[in-house]
């Protein structure tokens, strides 16, 4: 059973007058995680906005559950795909069951606010990802892995099959680090299907069904993460030499290799 | 799923900082109400005329023992004078609320965007033509909307920098672009008949509101407010930024460009009968927020009894310190900018 929930057919992205990449072809199914690896400025971010609907595609198109996104209202858009961002701090100091609720927003008329079971569904979002105590507190006092979560919480309760991280790791110390990659490992054997980009190829191991390298322009490879991260594709794409290491405990490790 | 989570919206079973709970808000907001009412009716004893509180009942019910002269007092002058600083001190403060959530600086208000002056120039160039109030309303309103419209797209053109010191930097150019051309207007103006009034518009003051001029402008007051209360949900969402809001489903320009459009609305249609009146958007946002936190449901409410509160106090100070009436505009510049450098003093911490 492989439904696709989001792919993209020959996708050009970038901004008026400015081509990152072309050519894009992504499927990504129910359930599954896909890691896109790329060096700075190749375009993770640039893909992450053309597949929310942000930003515009240069060509061809992308698609949710089969419905070509260009057609669909934003309310529609947000109820099939949910954007994660990086950990930010906000500009107010919202209550953490706030911002969570404010996940809720696509499922709501255009004048209404949260009712009980918006609440409902943004506590047990905030249980899930085991911060349920964090709920009263404010989002700008509570630490940047918190914070995280909570924005994981968020796009949880607006209950999307489909959800979009784009560094979830990044400016994460290394225990929360391992803490989130664990929860994407948690939501996607619940059906959830993850998109999410890093810097760390490990992480496509740890977490990883599929694995896209976005470089040069385009898709340089794209697979499993298996056969995509090899020592001589990370050297290619990052310009660093790296074993690939296979650990006692059946892990899967990339492990520089110094020259000094 | 803990059991307390399916109690209703009023009780809120979240541990946290009191500031930020629901049951917490609702009791501050109705003590808040009490005290503003209760400052509306003692304002009205307060003045060169003292009335007693049984004089006042006496006029309002038309009683027989009426003195007359308290109640003209009072009908004519007091009352109306009352409910402009009610209505004055409300919509900036909803209009200070809307602005720096939407452009998600705790800085901006009506004053450093430059809508207050904007809406200055409209009013000044309506009262330079000579034209009616509905007139020098509509102008203020344009100009409050102009000067918006070209400050967040200098703002957002200008792109690399620090975003939220380009805004205040662009508002305090076309702030003072607008100055400019008042000063022009004044030049020009007849001395005799029409100076007087602008100087009294740019200073700000409520000492010759009639009944008609607030009757007049609580229309538009309203058509602006009714946009904000529908709207608060999103306004919180898109306080977020324009991307986030529209990743959790929101028509992020449309719904901005409604409210920024309500919020001018109410700004200019009570810079109309109050004239230029700074730094109450600005101080009262905050104080709200520091209250009841950013949640527009609470915020929203607090703001504009404060901001009623308050303009309330500082008009009553106004009419009866002195001989003389003091300057609205100056009064609260009095009180508002030591708070601002208070605020910048204690950092982001103070924003929030």
């Amino acid at each position: 059973m492989s439904e696709t929930v989001l792919e993209t057919r020959k996708l050009g992205i970038g901004y008026p007058g400015h081509a990152v990449g072309r050519d894009i072809e992504i499927e990504v199914n129910r359930g599954q995680v896909l890691c896109l690896l790329g060096p700075n400025g190749g375009g993770k971010t640039t893909l992450f906005k053309t597949m929310l609907g942000l930003l515009s595609p240069q060509a061809g198109e992308v698609r949710l559950d089969g419905a070509p996104l260009a057609r669909l209202p934003r309310a529609e858009v947000a109820k099939r795909i949910a954007y994660v961002p990086q950990a930010h701090t906000a500009h107010f100091p919202y209550r953490v069951i706030d911002m969570v609720l404010m996940g809720r927003t696509a499922h709501l008329g255009a004048f209404a606010t949260p009712g009980p079971r918006d609440r409902e569904m943004a506590h047990a979002a905030l249980e899930t990802l085991g911060i349920a105590d964090l709920a009263g507190h404010e989002y700008t006092r509570i630490s940047g892995g918190q914070r995280q979560l909570a924005l994981v919480a968020r796009a949880l309760a607006q209950d999307s099959p489909t959800l979009v991280m784009d560094e979830p790791t990044a400016s994460l110390d290394f225990g929360n680090q391992v803490l989130v990659l664990e929860r994407v490992r948690q939501l996607a054997a619940t059906g959830l299907s993850i998109v999410l980009s890093t810097h760390d190829p490990d992480h496509a191991f740890t977490c990883a069904d599929r694995v896209a390298i976005l470089s040069g322009g385009g898709i340089a490879a794209y697979g499993p993460p298996a056969r995509i991260v090899t020592a001589k594709r990370l050297r290619d794409v990052y310009g660093v030499d790296v074993r690939i290491e296979k650990l006692s405990g059946g892990q899967t490790v990339c492990v520089p290799s110094f020259s000094v | 799923m803990t059991s307390g989570t399916r109690e209703s919206r009023a009780v809120d079973p979240t541990p946290g900082s009191a500031a930020g709970s629901t049951g917490f808000a609702a009791s501050f907001i109705a003590i808040l109400a009490a005290i503003v009412a209760a400052l509306a009716l003692a304002a009205a004893t307060i003045g060169a005329y003292p009335v007693t509180f049984a004089q006042m009942i006496a006029a309002l019910t038309g009683g027989e023992t009426t003195d007359q002269t308290a109640a003209t007092v009072l009908l004519q002058v007091r009352l109306p004078r009352i409910a402009a600083a009610l209505l004055v001190g409300a919509s900036l403060a909803a209009a200070g609320a809307v602005y720096q959530g939407l452009f998600r600086n705790p800085l901006v208000s009506p004053d450093i965007l430059g809508v207050s002056t904007g809406a200055g120039l409209g009013a000044v160039l309506g009262i330079f033509l000579s034209l009616p109030l509905a007139f020098i309303q509509l102008f203020a309103f344009i100009g409050g909307l102009a000067t918006v419209a070209l400050v967040y797209v200098i703002a957002s053109s200008v792109r690399g920098r620090e975003p939220v010191l380009v805004l205040v930097l662009a508002g305090v150019v076309v702030g003072s672009l607008a100055g400019a051309m008042i000063s022009l207007l004044k030049v020009l103006a007849d001395p005799y008949d029409q100076l007087p009034a602008i100087t009294f518009w740019l200073l700000g003051s409520l000492a010759s509101t009639r009944a008609d001029d607030v009757l007049g402008v609580v229309p538009a007051v309203f058509i602006g407010l009714v946009p904000l209360v529908l709207l608060r949900w999103r306004i919180n969402v898109l306080s977020l930024g324009d991307e986030e809001a529209r990743a959790l489903g929101v028509e992020a320009g449309r719904v901005r460009i409604i409210v920024v459009a309500a919020a001018t609305l109410m700004t200019a249609s009570v810079v109309a009968i109050s004239g230029v009146i700074g730094w109450v958007g600005l101080v009262i946002p905050h104080i709200a927020r520091m209250v009841v936190g950013p949640n527009f449901d609470r915020l929203l409410p607090t703001s504009m009894l404060m901001g009623a509160g308050y303009l309330l106090l500082v008009d009553t100070l106004a009419r009866t310190m002195a001989q003389v009436e003091t300057p609205l505009g100056i009064l609260t510049a009095i009180l508002g900018a030591p708070f601002f450098l208070w605020l910048l003093a204690r950092g982001r911490e103070g924003w929030s």
